[in-house]
């Protein structure tokens, strides 16, 4: 259950919007399903409280909008950040993607979001999903009501949360958490400890089903290139679906690759992707080999820390040594 | 020594098939490996020249692509490669400290160590990729570390995971 309510956040948005500190509010409204909440930009109360919503849903990361949305006035423009949004946010900064200035940010505790995915494995037909305590009420249009355990429904990247601390804002509502100690590393280890058949196999199996959207591309808070290598023209992989295993793994590898070091792992991208391909299972690794080759790094934990592929030391791990690294740690 | 341009190399038209030798696959011949090198101008490139010189042998099928550093490879370049039907791609660059640009094979040291790990995280053979430090006067080591190279690759085969049937003949 979140803590703050739908009502507690349009009250200070409405006072905000009122004493003119901002012009406009960067907020979750419904898309065609109640679960599916989708970001929006509202211009006045009036607009919000007919179609703003704050709840287990709204787990679209604002950072990344703020690159657009800046750009469009000379007033400041309201943002919402849960914890995770906040390293994106300073991440954007240290890249120098947005003006600060034209932002205020109000930092959201959050409970953790749920996974619409996780509950139609378990009911169809659903209309719509309430919260109670930490039971989801599902209500479905043939089965009548299932109720589920929120814990076991949310999102991955939610149950290895790494922070409940907000990193940036202007403004907190409710409490402040902790940065925790989360798991997420495990599942990596887990794909290293197999031995290079199954690991072919296991990405085969999950990269041949990416039918190139470039949804995780698009979403990601990491990725603000204007032009991106995969919208080449000379290429031969601009917007189309991988035709065959060296097509999939290399959008992949590359995506990847260019988000490390500068991936906060926010896992926008693994929630948007429509085939369900385990993209922070790429990410995070990249991340893990970060913090064992260079030590602990935390993309966005500050704003304009020098990330590992800009910095070097003179012993540095040779690449040899650090593809075997993966055995030791397996 | 087969010299091809880097950007032609990237670029959408297919290199010849010449470069890419039609010997893999050749029902007489023994399989020999297609590697392709990346050689920094400044020192592997010539110690591959010194190699020559010397009348050291390494295999023929080692295909050298010169680039300005190695920092100038861009990942892209090796997946590209390999796309094309290298089955082994290394990379070789001055001795660390020793970089003309003087921290440019720093760089590519960091960048490699993160990508190969990545490939062997996806299960592409970890025996196809590697970075080797070759100063204009090893001429030796630039043969033995090809010699090495390619008989490690050899014994894998051909590459199968990494390939585009599309871009070979
Ligand atoms: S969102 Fe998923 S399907 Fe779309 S391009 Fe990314 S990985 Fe592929
Ligand atoms: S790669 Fe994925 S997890 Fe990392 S910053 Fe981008 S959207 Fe977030
Ligand atoms: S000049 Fe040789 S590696 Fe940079």
């Amino acid at each position: 259950m979140q803590e703050l309510t739908r009502d507690a956040l349009l009250a200070r948005a409405a006072e905000l919007l009122e004493n003119g500190t901002v012009d406009r509010v960067l907020g979750w409204k419904r898309g065609e399903f109640a679960y599916d909440v989708t970001p929006a930009v509202f211009k006045s109360a009036d607009e919000m409280k007919e179609s703003f919503v704050w709840g287990d849903f709204c787990g679209a990361n604002f950072s990344k909008y703020l690159i657009a949305e800046t750009k469009k006035s000379e007033n400041k423009v309201l943002a919402f950040l849960k914890p995770c949004d906040t390293y994106s946010f300073n991440q954007l900064l240290t890249e120098h993607r947005f003006d600060r200035e034209k932002v205020y940010a109000i930092g959201i505790p959050c409970d953790g979001m749920v996974d619409i995915a996780k509950i139609r494995e378990k009911a169809d037909g659903i209309a719509s999903v309430d919260t109670n305590g930490d039971k989801l009420i599902v209500h479905t249009l043939f089965d009548g009501d299932v109720t589920l355990d929120r814990a076991e429904m949310l999102a991955e990247r939610c149950t290895v949360c790494k922070s409940k601390k907000h990193v940036a804002y202007d403004e907190l509502l409710g409490e402040e958490g902790d940065v925790v100690d989360s798991a997420r590393f495990d599942e990596v280890a887990k794909i290293e400890a197999m031995t290079p058949d199954e690991r072919f196999a296991f990405w085969q199996g999950e990269l041949s089903r990416c039918i190139r959207c470039n949804a995780c591309r698009d979403v990601c808070p990491a990725c603000t290139c204007e032009k991106c290598v995969f919208n080449n023209p000379n290429s031969g992989v601009e917007n189309k679906s991988p035709a065959n295993s060296f097509e999939e793994q290399m959008f992949h590898i590359i995506r990847a690759f260019h988000v490390a070091g500068r991936c906060t792992d926010c896992g926008e991208c693994s929630r948007v992707c429509p085939q369900h391909i385990p993209l922070h299972l790429l990410n995070r690794k990249f991340i893990k080999d970060i913090d064992s080759f260079y030590g602990e790094y935390q993309a966005g934990a500050e704003v304009g820390s020098r990330a590992p592929h800009i910095n070097y030391t003179e012993g540095d791990i040779e690449p040899s040594d650090a593809v075997k690294r993966g055995d030791e740690n397996a | 020594m087969h010299e091809i341009n880097s950007n032609e190399f990237i670029s959408k038209e297919k290199v010849s098939t010449e470069t890419f030798s039609a010997e893999i696959n050749s029902e007489n011949k023994p399989y020999k490996p297609l590697i392709v090198a990346f050689c920094c101008n400044w020192c592997s490139y010539a110690g591959a020249d010194l190699a020559g010189n010397n009348r050291l042998s390494y295999p023929a099928d080692v295909k050298i692509i010169r680039v300005p550093c190695s920092c100038r490879v861009n990942p892209m370049f090796i997946l590209r490669a390999f796309q094309r039907g290298a089955d082994g791609v290394i990379l070789c660059g001055c001795h660390p400290g020793d970089c003309h640009y003087t921290s440019g094979n720093y760089y590519t040291r960091r960048r490699m160590a993160l990508l190969f790990s990545m490939l062997d995280y996806l299960g592409i053979e970890r025996e196809r990729t590697r970075v080797e430090w070759v100063s204009a006067a090893e001429g030796a080591k630039f043969a033995a570390t090809m010699n090495d190279f390619a008989e490690k690759v050899a014994a894998l085969g051909e590459n199968k995971r990494l390939e585009d049937l599309r871009c070979k003949n």
